[in-house]
């Protein structure tokens, strides 16, 4: 799969809903049914509330980052300015990407740097705007299938890794991925998933990887927090009937290309940005003598 | 890749390189091996050497030697298990010019004098590359079964091999050859399309004299 224009196409074409076009796709690609790919993600997003919940109560430290998702979790009891679903968001976001900082087990969607996103995104939207929806298990791996075919293509045409492409290729992504997967969730058209995906992409263009000690904490764990903002936003923008500029497909490019010319001090080598600043350094060396 | 590798693995973070590559690059190593592995130097090179305590690569290593897989929690706790399981490990660091930037070279020996080293990369996103075995150049990603057939240089080898994988009715996908001088020592990868129980290293050995050892390695899913 490698264009979400030839996605939408096919999926009018052949009158189906967009997931089914993706299954279809990857079916004819891999030589494993729809069937069983349905099921594959459908133990995927189990495996992700698994670890959703896990991570709303595991105590295991990080190296470096104090708890966050408590704090954050006790605020959206509460109240606050971007309103319950947007906190809750973010709340099981930092839960889960601390979780993983923490060894804890999780899902990598795609990365296991931006595994708090998709989580934080489809978890909340159950939470506040799934409650009378129909057979609400099966919506929901439908929208993870859309997340996945989004992250697909960003493979196929940019890059999944910080490595290669710095922060706007794993959080970024992730972002991407869950934006779709609400702007589906919410009834959107093929033309809306795919300007939720772009509008989300846009925003976060040249965003870099720059890791405190090399650990996957700190910026990471609060981008995760983060960038659930920015994917529901674009979803609600789309839904707005927001279009985007420049299409999905050339914004991906885009994002490679921007990803290429990152310099490699900035791509996931803590050799640079916030990895290099007075205070980064100062715990790094910390670290070296306090061991788990 | 398609959609469940994108929505995956499922696994121990943190860092799907350093974590989950690191116990799969540990599982693959012991399914070479052939079974419990009591003594391991590991020599890690690159990241592995610089960030890969942060990410826990030692114990995911050391939980993928004793067989754990990448989404067990008990990865976190590779150091104490591999202790109660009484294998003996060292680690050290290793920096070579020519080594991948996240790579780890594993020797291994028994009490009886056997030895194996093996060398394996991680790739992203818990894939690897096991690229040696015992100075042979392998390079094989392990997502399909593997068999590696060492033997000597002697002509006729490969054509008893493959004529038993096709009396079988196995299709090879890849296959490589190697071998470190004329008449010397030589290597057969073969990356094969079926399920590794119908293969059966010992019936391979037999096919021809010069075979020395036939490794067989099933397909270790991401």
């Amino acid at each position: 799969m490698r264009s979400l224009l030839d996605l939408t196409k096919l999926a009018d074409e052949l009158d189906m809903y967009l997931h089914e076009a993706v299954l279809a796709t990857d079916s004819e690609a891999t030589g494993v049914s729809s069937d069983e790919i349905f099921d594959l993600i459908s133990s995927r997003l189990k495996d992700m509330r698994r670890s959703a919940e896990e991570a709303s109560s595991s105590n295991n430290p990080c190296r470096l980052v104090p708890k966050t998702g408590p704090l954050m979790r006790a605020y959206s009891e509460k109240g606050g300015m971007c309103g319950g679903f947007i906190l809750r968001a973010s709340a099981i976001a930092l839960e889960v990407a601390t979780y993983n900082a923490s060894m804890g087990r999780i899902v990598a969607a795609p990365t296991a740097g931006s595994c708090g996103i998709l989580p934080g995104m489809l978890f909340a939207w159950e939470e506040f705007y799934g409650k009378d929806v129909a057979d609400k298990e099966r919506k929901l791996t439908e929208a993870l299938i859309v997340a996945g075919a989004v992250g697909e293509i960003i493979a196929n045409r940019a890059t999944l890794a910080g490595a290669e492409g710095g922060c706007q290729a794993e959080c970024g992504a992730a972002a991407a991925m869950g934006s779709a997967a609400l702007a589906y969730l919410q009834g959107g058209s093929c033309e809306a998933v795919s300007n939720a995906v772009a509008l989300t992409l846009k925003s976060v263009l040249g965003l870099v990887c720059d890791p405190v000690g090399g650990l996957v904490e700190s910026p990471c764990i609060k981008r995760n927090g983060l960038l659930v903002s920015v994917g529901a936003l674009a979803a609600d923008m789309a839904m707005a009937g927001i279009t985007s500029l420049i299409p999905a497909d050339e914004v991906i490019d885009a994002m490679g290309q921007i990803g290429r010319s990152i310099p490699p001090s900035l791509r996931e080598t803590s050799r640079g940005g916030l990895a290099v600043t007075p205070t980064a350094k100062k715990l790094v060396k910390g670290l070296g003598t306090k061991k788990r | 890749m398609p959609v469940w590798d994108i929505i995956g693995p499922v696994m121990i973070g943190p860092s799907s390189s350093h974590t989950a590559g690191a116990v799969r690059i540990g599982r693959i190593v012991r399914l070479c091996w052939g079974g419990d592995v009591r003594n391991a130097n590991i020599y890690m090179r690159g990241s592995f050497a610089t960030t890969g305590e942060g990410h826990g690569t030692d114990r995911a290593l050391l939980a993928g030697l004793l067989g754990y897989a990448p989404d067990d929690p008990e990865v976190r706790n590779g150091r104490e298990l591999a202790l109660k399981s009484g294998m003996n490990f060292n680690f050290y660091e290793e920096d070579l010019e020519c080594a991948h930037p996240n790579s780890v070279r594993i020797e291994i020996r028994d009490d009886g004098g056997r030895r194996m080293d093996a060398t394996a990369a991680s790739l992203g996103g818990g894939a690897v590359s096991l690229q040696e075995l015992d100075g042979f150049e392998v390079g094989v990603s392990c997502l399909l079964p593997v068999i590696i057939i060492m033997n000597r240089d002697v002509h006729g080898v490969v054509g008893a091999v493959t004529t038993y994988l096709s009396s079988h009715g196995i299709n090879i996908a890849t296959m490589k050859l190697h071998r470190n001088s004329r008449g010397g020592l030589a290597t057969m990868v073969l990356e094969l399309d079926i399920n590794e129980s119908a293969v059966r290293p010992e019936e391979v050995k037999k096919v021809h004299d010069a075979i020395v050892r036939v490794i067989s390695i099933p397909g270790v899913a991401l």
